[in-house]
């Protein structure tokens, strides 16, 4: 498991505080845990508001994480990193 | 944000409303929803709140072209679109047409980590690409109130409630939010705070065993609408409700004259018959034929060559037709070529409501020019007095809007019948009245029928006797007495007492003449006596009369004779011989 390939997308709507916090807390999380095997896909909804539905985005900013089965949701700016751990399930392939 | 919460100043003296094509609701809200505004619809389990939402989606695309978006929280689409196939709307086909949208919102607590500070801007978004996809309109939230599972923060999702409901506003778009019934709240998250400008309340309430749908506008601001509870129903064809206090009292009326089916009945009529598109009553206690009644009246109606649609709710179509062709009513014709027909049904069997949308449905599709119903009092067992008040209202509104013929019989108990008639509202709805009863006399009971009231027409006063023939119903001569009117067996006795009477009067006359003769005859013998007297008297004066003349005779003689002695003396014995 530990050898997949972790695709995330994350939607955020323009370029809001709390999208760009998001996205800053993010990508530390990623090269901390993650390093080398992620996909991080970013999708504006303001320009992309079609792709909204499909993944059943409600609140901004969201990052799901599309692989590795089962698609998992986060909501928020991912400021607390306990949470975003445990709702990515990332803790299990911490190595530390 | 402050200044959000302002209303807005509308130039209009009335806020401009969005047709909801929803049968009654318009007429109640007067013209619809608030145009481009958002209304919440709030009820318990089962009322029917996306029904409602989903129909006045359908009814603006199909009526007012008007396309729209739903936002389903509960249900998908694939759920919601098949939950109303059963009531003809085709959601998929719609969908594919491009005037609607169906967007599902999946909102799954364990799927949803939150990890800091994030808003709904996602469900704008999303809803902003539906409206704007395809034009929209009008937009249903189904309950919305779904978020407060899915979301933890309380704030952040009360004040983006607040920002959606003034971000539909500002979209112009129409939009009905569905919210579930809170305990001694209308909405359980308190939703009325944010929807200030229309607020409906959904109510479904168990009364004896009949469930009885309601519908209240509780708020509409900026505009008067109906403040009532109206009853409503989930039909065949969408959700109705059934407003009457805004029915408008300006039905055109006829001056033609129709029968009642009865020809002596008509009479009593100053114009001999009733109004056409009128409404009468026949109320009357048990037994005194008000079936027969009505049943002549649908004859009449069928032999006019109209179509004629009868409510039974006592007897079954076969048992009426066959009753009622013991007296003289044959019926079967006009069933068997159609312009008859006889709709039976238990009025338990459906709540109030129902029954008055089956009688407006099958009076939609039949389009009978006459309506009996007989008898409306069995309804009350299925309501109170006052719904069946309301009911009733309705129902007779309706027909003298579509200037039916309309007869109702009311069975009353015979103590204070016409105190429940005229509690139950219905006397004062109908323009005619005419009441049937026992008159009870000695040992027997016969029936009698007067008109209570004719609205435009003069009618007897009378209360006629009448009796059910093998013809049909035939009223009696009226035969008054000196303690009223006298029917049945008393009708017989004071037959024969005048009999006796006239007999009596007559011999009378005959004694009379008897003792005339009599005493004629009395005085004749009386006068014949006098006579007879009288003869003897005169005879009798005759006699002394001839006497004394024989005497005077003789005495003349004697003395002529003397004379002559006196010359010649006569023998001595000559003087003994005269004197």
């Amino acid at each position: 498991m530990s050898e997949e390939m972790w695709e995330l997308r994350l939607y955020v709507a323009g370029q809001t505080a709390k999208s760009m916090t998001a996205l800053t807390n993010l990508k530390t999380y990623c090269e901390k845990h993650l390093k080398g095997r992620y996909r991080l896909e970013i999708i504006d909804l303001l320009q992309h508001p079609q792709l909204a539905e499909g993944d059943q985005i409600l609140a901004i900013p969201t990052l799901v994480r599309k692989m590795p089965a089962p698609i998992r949701r986060v909501i928020g700016d991912l400021s607390n990193h306990e949470r975003v751990l445990v709702g990515l399930d990332l803790r299990a392939i911490d190595p530390s | 944000m402050s200044n959000q919460s302002l209303p807005r100043i509308t130039p209009f003296s009335q806020l401009p409303k969005a047709l909801t094509g929803i049968e009654g609701l318009d007429e109640i809200t007067e013209g619809g929803l608030p145009l481009g505004r958002p209304t919440l619809v709030c009820g318990s389990a089962g009322c029917g709140k996306t029904l409602l939402g989903i129909e006045f989606l359908v009814r603006g695309i199909l009526d007012y072209d008007e396309p729209g978006v739903l936002m389903a929280f509960e249900e998908t689409a694939a759920e919601l679109s098949a939950n109303v196939t059963s009531l003809g709307f085709d959601l998929p086909q719609l969908v594919a047409d491009k005037k609607l949208r169906l967007d599902h919102v999946h909102i799954d607590r364990a799927e949803i980590d939150e990890t800091g500070e994030y808003d709904l801007e996602g469900l704008f978004i999303r809803l902003g690409y539906a409206i704007d996809t395809i034009g929209a309109k009008r937009v249903v939230l189904d309950t919305i109130e779904s978020l407060f599972s899915g979301f933890s923060n309380e704030a952040v999702l009360r004040s983006e409630i607040r920002r959606l409901f003034r971000w539909l506003k500002d979209k112009g778009v129409t939009t009905v939010i569905t919210a579930e019934r809170g305990e001694g709240t209308l909405t359980r998250q308190g939703l009325e705070e944010y929807v200030s400008d229309c607020v409906i309340l959904l109510d479904n309430r168990v009364i004896d065993q009949v469930t009885t749908r309601r519908l209240r506008i509780v708020k509409y601001r900026g505009s008067t609408h109906g403040t009532n509870e109206y009853p409503y129903i989930i039909t065949e064809d969408g959700i109705s409700v059934l407003p009457v206090t805004s029915l408008k009292l300006e039905h055109t009326v006829s001056n033609e004259i129709i029968s009642t089916g009865v020809a002596d009945l008509d009479a009593m009529f100053q114009r001999g018959g009733l109004y056409q598109g009128s409404s009468g009553l026949i109320t009357g206690t048990a037994g005194t034929a008000k079936t027969t009644l009505a049943a002549s009246f649908a004859l009449e109606a069928c032999r006019r060559g109209e179509r004629c649609l009868y409510f039974a709710f006592e007897e079954s179509p076969a048992q009426l037709l066959r009753n009622m062709a013991t007296v003289g009513l044959d019926l079967q014709p006009f069933v068997e070529n159609g312009q008859l027909r006889i709709e039976a049904s238990r009025p338990t069997l459906n709540g109030l409501e129902r029954h008055l949308v089956t009688i407006h449905r099958l009076i939609g599709q039949f389009r009978p020019q006459t309506v009996i119903i007989d008898p409306i009092s069995n309804l009350i067992s299925v309501g109170s007095i006052s719904e069946v008040r309301s009911m009733l209202t309705r129902l007779v509104d309706f027909l003298k809007v579509k200037g039916i013929n309309a007869l109702f019989t009311a069975l009353v108990s015979s103590s204070r019948g016409q105190q429940e008639m005229a509690d139950e509202g219905i006397s004062s709805l109908v323009d005619t009245w005419i009441h049937v009863r026992d008159l009870e006399g000695v040992g027997e009971r016969n029936r009698g029928i007067s008109i209570l009231k004719a609205r435009g027409m003069a009618h007897s006063n009378q209360v006629r006797e009448f009796v059910v023939t093998e013809q049909g119903i035939r009223l009696l001569d009226v035969l008054v007495g000196p303690t009223g009117i006298i029917t049945g067996a008393s009708r017989l006795a004071q037959h024969i007492q005048e009999q006796a009477r006239q007999i009596a009067t007559k011999q009378e006359a005959e004694r009379r003449d008897r003792g005339l003769e009599r005493k004629r005859r009395v005085l004749e013998a009386t006068i014949a006596n006098l006579r007879t007297e009288f003869e003897s008297v005169e005879e009798e004066l005759r006699r002394v009369n001839s006497e004394e003349q024989q005497r005077h005779d003789v005495q003349t003689e004697e003395r002529r004779h003397l004379g002559h002695n006196f010359s010649v003396r006569p023998p001595a014995a000559s003087n003994g011989s005269g004197a």
